[in-house]
């Protein structure tokens, strides 16, 4: 049965009506219109969905809507916008850190996870964060270079 | 003069008002065919256009592949867009800037040489005096045909073609909504297609009333063995989804029984022609070599699952859809339909990198089935499972190649034969239908017979015919019509797979001649500027003739001009075996003739590095008798963050020499180089891919 949730996304609360077993990236998406975050394999190994819970990098496909609740959730959205990006984005921007870019919003909510708890990090450290996210198009080299200097910027 | 001979897509759509338009507020759009796969081409082609137009970028928005407004141009496909589509926007807008600037002298009774363009005015130098193409626009008329004889800006003069221009599309796409995937229309349901286990299966029985009480079902919509299921909400789908794989009964054929990729093709029927053929002075070898290659089948395994939206408006459909040839889309839509094409519309929005023919297209006629049957707007989204094992895949490929040297260790007799199915069975493409759903309706289009396409470009034999100057030469395709499993273009065709078997039987025969293998391709290539690409990659790579491998690490090289038509590519790799085989570092050298954008092409050539080494280090596409069985990323992994080379780039800039595509180019070098590598570093020869750890172990003992 469908249920009433107060669900705090990007710093404010929200309300949403839905089964409590819903995964949270169709809530995030289809009911609070938070696009950024996207379905890629609804398994939790692409990293396309991940969101910030908590500070951590999580897959938000396979994380149950009731197991949100009383807990901080952060999308790209609540990162910045086209108009105020983030150090993060601004730095895949500047690097043009992205081809068809489906992964990359998912790529800088893990970095944003690394760079609050690790400000320094070394590459290897960069790629292990990023361990759960898939990128096909194969611009890795520009997405580990642009965390690197996002992290700069961010010291 | 003479006419020129127009690019196709001019010749398809010659009139000028189908390619630009000047906006009341001082802007331009310029409509294209061709569409962002994630390669940047919106931006290279913008580039060329305000350019051409005199207009500082801002002032300039593009809209591409959307059949209300723009051209037809066939597919965004093949490394072609900026080579046909850059062209034809290049000379479109070179054309009417010179109707424009003709104009402004008479108003300004002033002669046309007197005349500078700046911003998208027309001034007179030192004066006040300008006239906009706002201010003529309505006394210059675009409503005629393009005679390419306008002179485009000469390079030299170039302020925006060869710059680095930032992607137009990437600020978006790390802030939020981007892609069809992200939009909504308002009554808008959500909608799963509901799979059989197999290939030609037929559905037998169905519990329709225990998918109709699944939560939020709106609809059931089911054509023959077509089913899919639309509901409220798009959880809603997905369970209903599950509920469905238990209410639907299929009987199916079994797969073909696997085996490795050579005996596999080898034993299917086959059509067998000489593709190219050169005969020069009798061979005189004194050694023979022969070796054969494989590739696995391969899948395109895009991030983001195809994805399409499709709107019914009164008789009408209005698609968006991630297609690479929105023209093609809608004609096969309308015919799986049986509408006029009138009454279709596809439009262009950005998805996931797609690397060619994968769910794209397929996925369109889907929600054009469910929207039609609903009557609401219908978003639906292929499953992982559904992108991993439904899409075509890249053909599984076998190589064989014979080479005789002779006593001076120049090969003097090549013979390359090839096994593969099609490499291009993509919607539009001849009689019948090309879309999964069309085959599963009823009553069923008709699958167009398999047909591949012909050298030069080629299709299975891309890139067969080796570009080295051997004075006998030799290309057979065993073409096999059969295809046990789904087939269709991936990024290269059969490029990669014959590239990586030349470019082995070339360090094959340097390695056993003693010769250093970059010395040896350059004594059998006469055209310089594959020469400078091998000497380049070489010299950035600090490669040292000679260099004796330690037992853990080693490095290769090799070199492709792609389709032999496009950008000359050569790669050298790096590579270490420590536990398993690990890229340390590439370093690639382009010749692309007139660069456009040089960033983007850097980006195409990493990334192309990047996948090419997945292909080569990891993937293939696995099945039983019982059907797909790669279909996770579990089952089915590609190259991860912490697999990542260090990758350096070196473009050899042409200006004045024709832009070549590049899309592809780096592929087939760098498996090449890879398995080159692994013979330097351990002295065996890997011969089938991938290179997985077993495979190298095989190879070992």
């Amino acid at each position: 049965m469908a249920e009433r949730f107060t669900l705090r996304v990007n710093g404010r609360e929200q309300e949403v009506v839905a089964e409590p077993a819903t995964p949270l990236l169709y809530i995030l998406r289809n009911d609070l219109g938070l696009k950024g975050t996207r379905f890629g394999c609804g398994t939790g190994q692409c990293g396309a969905c991940t969101v910030l819970f908590d500070g951590n990098a999580v897959q938000s496909c396979d994380t149950p809507l009731w197991s949100a609740i009383g807990h901080e959730l952060t999308t790209i959205e609540g990162l910045g916008s086209t108009e105020h990006p983030h150090a993060l984005q601004r730095a895949f921007i500047d690097e043009q850190a992205a081809q068809c870019g489906y992964c990359i919003d998912g790529v800088i909510m893990s970095a944003a996870a690394l760079l609050a708890k690790n400000p320094q990090p070394t590459k290897q450290e960069i790629a292990a964060a990023l361990e759960r996210n898939l990128c096909r198009c194969g611009t890795h080299v520009r997405v580990l270079r642009a965390i690197e200097r996002a992290a700069k910027e961010m010291r | 003069m003479s006419a020129p001979e127009l690019p196709l897509s001019l010749r398809t759509t010659p009139r000028l008002e189908r390619w630009l338009r000047f906006n009341a507020d001082g802007t331009v759009t310029a409509f294209s065919g061709k569409v962002e796969l994630g390669q940047g081409i919106v931006t290279a082609i913008a580039q060329i256009a305000a350019e051409e137009l005199g207009l500082e970028p801002a002032q300039l928005s593009m809209v591409a592949g959307d059949t209300t407004a723009s051209p037809d141009e066939w597919y965004t496909a093949g490394s072609q867009s900026v080579e046909v589509g850059g062209t034809a926007m290049r000379l479109v807008c070179a054309e009417v800037r010179e109707l424009f600037l003709a104009a402004a002298a008479r108003e300004l009774e002033v002669s046309p040489a007197d005349l500078r363009l700046r911003a998208g005015n027309f001034e007179v130098p030192g004066t006040d005096l300008k006239r906009s193409y706002w201010q003529l626009a309505d006394k210059v008329s675009l409503a005629r045909e393009v005679t390419g004889r306008a002179q485009p800006v000469p390079p030299a003069q170039h302020r925006l073609v060869g710059s680095s221009t930032p992607r137009r599309d990437i600020p978006a796409k790390v802030s939020g909504a981007a892609y069809v995937h992200d939009m909504t229309l308002p009554g808008m349901v959500y909608a799963r297609v509901v799979r059989p286990p197999r290939y030609g299966a037929k559905l037998v029985a169905l519990d329709q009333a225990a998918l109709r009480a699944a939560p939020g079902v709106l609809a059931v919509v089911r054509s023959g063995n077509f089913l899919a299921v639309a509901t409220e909400r798009e959880e809603q789908a997905v369970q209903a989804l599950a509920i469905a794989q238990r209410a639907a009964q299929w009987d199916a054929p079994p797969m073909r029984e696997p085996a490795e990729t050579v005996p596999f093709l080898m034993g299917l029927p086959a059509q067998t022609s000489t593709v190219y053929s050169k005969a020069g002075p009798a061979a005189g070898g004194v050694r023979r070599f022969e070796a054969v290659y494989s590739k696995p089948y391969l899948a395109h395994a895009s991030i983001g699952p195809s994805c399409a939206l499709a709107a019914p408006e009164g008789a009408r459909l209005r698609i968006w859809s991630h297609t690479q040839g929105p023209h093609m889309l809608r004609a096969q839509i309308a015919k799986a339909l049986g509408a006029p094409e009138s009454d279709v519309d596809v439009i262009h929005r950005d998805g996931a990198g797609c690397y060619g023919h994968n769910g794209a297209d397929d996925v369109a006629l889907d929600a054009a089935l469910v929207a039609r049957a609903c009557g609401r707007p219908v978003m639906l989204q292929w499953t992982r499972e559904d992108e991993l094992a439904w899409s075509p895949f890249g053909s599984a490929m076998a190589v064989k190649i014979a080479a005789e040297v002779d006593a001076g260790g120049s090969v003097v007799g090549w013979r390359h034969e090839l096994w593969s199915h099609t490499h291009i069975k993509r919607p539009g493409r001849g009689e019948g239908i090309n879309l999964l759903a069309a085959w599963h309706m009823d009553p069923p289009a008709p699958e167009p017979p398999a047909r591949d396409m012909p050298l030069p470009a080629g299709g299975g034999d891309r890139n067969a015919v080796a570009l080295y100057d051997f004075p006998n030469q030799e290309v057979v395709y065993h073409f096999l019509p059969q295809m046990p499993l789904r087939v269709s273009a991936l990024r290269t065709l059969g490029a990669y797979a014959n590239v990586f078997a030349i470019e082995s039987m070339m360090d094959e025969i340097a390695a056993a001649l003693g010769i250093d293998p970059v010395e040896y391709r350059l004594r059998h290539l006469k055209d310089e500027r594959a020469k400078a690409v091998v000497r380049a990659a070489a010299d950035a790579a600090g490669w040292t003739p000679g260099a004796r491998a330690d037992g853990a690490s080693g490095r290769g090289i090799a070199f492709a001009r792609y389709k032999n038509l496009s950008a000359y590519c050569a790669v050298v790799v790096e590579v270490e075996l420590v536990e398993k085989l690990r890229i340390k570092r590439a370093v690639a050298a382009v010749d692309a003739g007139q660069v456009v954008n040089p960033d983007g092409l850097r980006n195409q050539i990493e990334g192309g590095i990047v996948q090419a080494a997945s292909w080569t280090l990891k993937e293939q596409v696995r099945w039983t008798r019982d059907g797909i069985t790669s279909r996770t990323w579990e089952d089915y992994p590609i190259l991860k963050f912490d697999e990542t080379p260090e990758i350096e780039v070196v473009l050899i800039d042409r200006p004045e020499e024709p832009s070549l595509g590049t899309g592809e180019c780096a592929a087939g070098p760098t498996a090449g180089a890879i398995a080159n590598a692994l013979h330097h570093a351990l002295g065996v020869r890997a011969r089938h891919l991938p290179l997985s750890p077993e495979r190298i172990a095989a190879a070992m003992d």
